[in-house]
């Protein structure tokens, strides 16, 4: 569809312009501001990440947190102990987590819905655990974690920290999102989507469901894995215990609110949590002192809201609804012809309950 | 040896611990083939009930029976009021709606109550008695409670009308209908009942592992280990499950002491009980998926 391109291309052209107008709005995009940006563009990449395996691939993940934190490890260890340049840790980090992934991934192929949930539920929880083995302690830092170097900015460009930090998410970004956009329309994309839509006359029409399934899961954490490394090097920093399993639930949260089996889904929901989460604050003081209530709000608490009520009434997320709505436009409006679109809202995969 | 016999017994109070959250598990797991990922949560949040009870002036034990039959009731509006409508949805909003309890339930506990650490008294009388030093009083009345709880529901379930009626639901809901048993009641009463044994379970826990909203995060992971290895659709085998994961637990933990004072080689302690779930629950999963207890379940296709 040219039109969902277009749409894609201009965001690309706007996010690349931004840091540029900085002469023209000085209050508006402070570096702080495209801090900010860099981490929503983070969690979009690890949204799509979880969105490569659970909405088109069909298999659910509540532990994407642990590929977050190997792929953070993995960048934060080769710069720490082997004084690899920053950018050289993101690919390191994507080969070591695809392993990871593809490793987890073989277990998880005798497991479906609720039991594939409970396994990655339960990596989830024991994440900061293991990244506290003592053991591995030389090499992780144990509980204080490791401290790093920002990114310097490379060539002599006339660009801040942030700002070049901004560009490297953003140019890792498109190509991740291009990447995926790409294998998703391929043989192999239809293949993975026809795993979660209909197993078995996936199987009849020969595809090879294990090695699907298992590199899938493999390309998932190298996503989230990438985005972990990329989080290493924005915060200069890494700790066990900001990989609880809370992370998994924000990942979560970035899916569902984004929309399954959506690509600019998974942009909106990793912008929209790290929204909430920014505006946490803004929002426990409106409840405290507006609403007269002797309450912390956390973040979660409305994120956990959220999650219920998006299921109820718009279970294919935002980029889902919007696209409804859209078509809704298109065929009551002026043009009376349907388009046959081809992002198409896929009905979430329908597992059979388990007797 | 003596060290050995004390760490069996603290097996045996954790086990009674996994063993009620899993039975909880496994109550609603029976009857909707849900995993209830918000279990944990809603046993702490109970167990904060009874304390702010208990700090209003209630005794241990009044304040341990308000905050049960609150925990009822907080089951069965939950399935009443939130799982309901969703009765037919796919598997993947269920889990989304678990996890969105989930953080509703750690959150809120956070706001009203804070994340600082609270302790939580033992109703259970400090002196020491014949087995002393193997088993501490806390520990024995642990065991003592769930054993009680736990022959409550199996009399419940057997002896009475409306145990079997909820047996029935569970197994046959159709033929139950047609015998004129409210099975979506059922289902809310299971719900309710699965609250109140998690509110035991924390209630008996929070001396041990003091209170605080994330205080059931690992308790919960050791539950689940303990459904899977006992047979997650039995709950007989989930009790079992229980007993046996609590003393493999600190089996494991021995036994990583013993190697390190005699060899000097650090393998495991405690700081990998999480780690030690996670296997066992990838293990059974993968390995005999049934459990030790649990019914093979055959698919048509």
């Amino acid at each position: 569809m040219s039109n969902n391109k277009t749409w894609v291309l201009g965001l690309i052209v706007a996010a690349l312009v931004l840091p540029l107008l900085k002469p023209v709005f000085p209050e508006q995009i402070s570096d702080y501001r495209l801090f900010l940006f860099s981490t929503m563009i983070i969690a979009s990449i690890a949204v799509l990440g979880l969105n490569l395996l659970t909405g088109f691939n069909g298999q659910f993940s509540l532990g994407h947190g642990a590929f977050y934190a190997v792929g953070a490890y993995t960048a934060a260890i080769l710069m720490d102990q082997l004084n690899f340049p920053y950018w050289a840790t993101i690919p390191a980090a994507a080969i070591v987590c695809f392993i990871v992934g593809y490793l987890f991934g073989l277990p998880a192929l005798k497991l479906e819905g609720h039991y594939l949930a409970l396994a990655t539920f339960a990596l989830a929880l024991a994440v900061p655990q293991i990244l506290k083995y003592r053991w591995l302690e030389g090499l992780t830092g144990g509980v204080q974690g490791i401290v790093l170097l920002k990114p310097e900015v490379p060539f002599g460009l006339p660009l801040s920290e942030d700002q070049w930090l901004y560009y490297f998410c953003l140019i890792t970004m498109i190509i991740l999102y291009w990447a995926a956009a790409n294998m998703l329309n391929s043989r192999s994309g239809r293949a993975i989507m026809a795993i979660r839509d209909q197993n078995m006359a996936a199987e009849t029409m020969g595809i090879d469901i294990a090695l699907y399934k298992t590199v899938t899961f493999g390309i998932s954490a190298a996503y989230t894995g990438i985005a972990g490394a990329l989080s290493a090097l924005a915060i200069a920093f890494v700790a066990p215990d900001s990989f609880t399993i809370f992370l998994s639930i924000k990942f979560l949260i970035g899916l569902v609110v984004g929309g399954m089996g959506s690509l600019i889904g998974s942009v909106i929901g990793g912008i929209f949590y790290v929204l909430v989460d920014n505006s946490a604050q803004a929002l426990s003081q409106f409840v405290k002192n507006d609403l007269g209530l002797p309450f912390d709000l956390s973040a979660y608490t409305v994120f956990g809201i959220l999650l219920i009520v998006i299921i109820y009434v718009m279970p294919m997320g935002i980029a889902g609804g919007l696209y409804f709505l859209w078509r809704r436009l298109r065929t009551a409006g002026a043009f009376g012809q349907r388009v046959p679109g081809r992002m198409q809202p896929q009905a979430v995969p329908s597992d059979r309950k388990p007797h | 040896m003596e060290q050995f016999l004390q760490q069996l017994a603290s097996g045996l109070a954790n086990g009674a611990i996994y063993a009620c959250v899993a039975l909880a598990l496994v109550m609603i797991y029976v009857s909707t083939a849900h995993i209830n990922f918000a279990q944990g949560e809603m046993a702490m949040f109970s167990t904060y009930l009874s304390w702010q009870l208990m700090s209003w002036g209630m005794s241990f034990w009044l304040a341990f029976i308000v905050a049960v039959v609150l925990s009822f009731l907080m089951g069965v509006l939950i399935e009443r009021l939130i799982l309901r409508p969703l009765h037919s949805a796919p598997v993947l909003s269920l889990i989304v709606v678990f996890i969105g309890l989930l953080a509703i339930f750690n959150s809120l506990a956070g706001a009203i109550w804070s994340y600082l650490i609270k302790e939580y008294p033992s109703p259970f009388p400090k002196t020491s008695f014949g087995i002393a030093g193997v088993i501490g009083p806390h520990q024995l009345g642990v065991v003592v409670v769930t054993l009680i709880v736990l022959g409550l529901l199996f009399a419940f379930f057997r002896y009475t009308p409306l145990g079997l009626a909820m047996r029935a639901a569970a197994q046959n809901p159709q033929m139950a209908r047609l015998v004129g048993v409210r099975v979506d009641w059922m289902l809310a009463l299971g719900w309710g009942l699965a609250a109140s044994v998690g509110a035991v379970a924390g209630i008996m826990v929070a001396h041990i592992v003091y209170l605080d909203p994330n205080m059931m995060g690992g308790i919960l992971l050791y539950a689940f280990a303990s459904a899977l290895v006992g047979g997650i659709s039995n709950p007989a085998g989930a009790v079992a499950g229980g007993f046996i994961v609590g003393i493999l637990e600190n089996m494991v933990a021995f036994a990583g002491n013993q190697i390190e004072k005699t060899t000097g080689i650090y393998i495991i302690g405690n700081g990998e009980k999480l780690t030690v779930a996670l296997i066992i629950v990838i293990f059974v999963l993968t390995v005999k998926p049934a459990g030790l207890f649990g019914r093979v379940v055959v698919k048509r296709v």
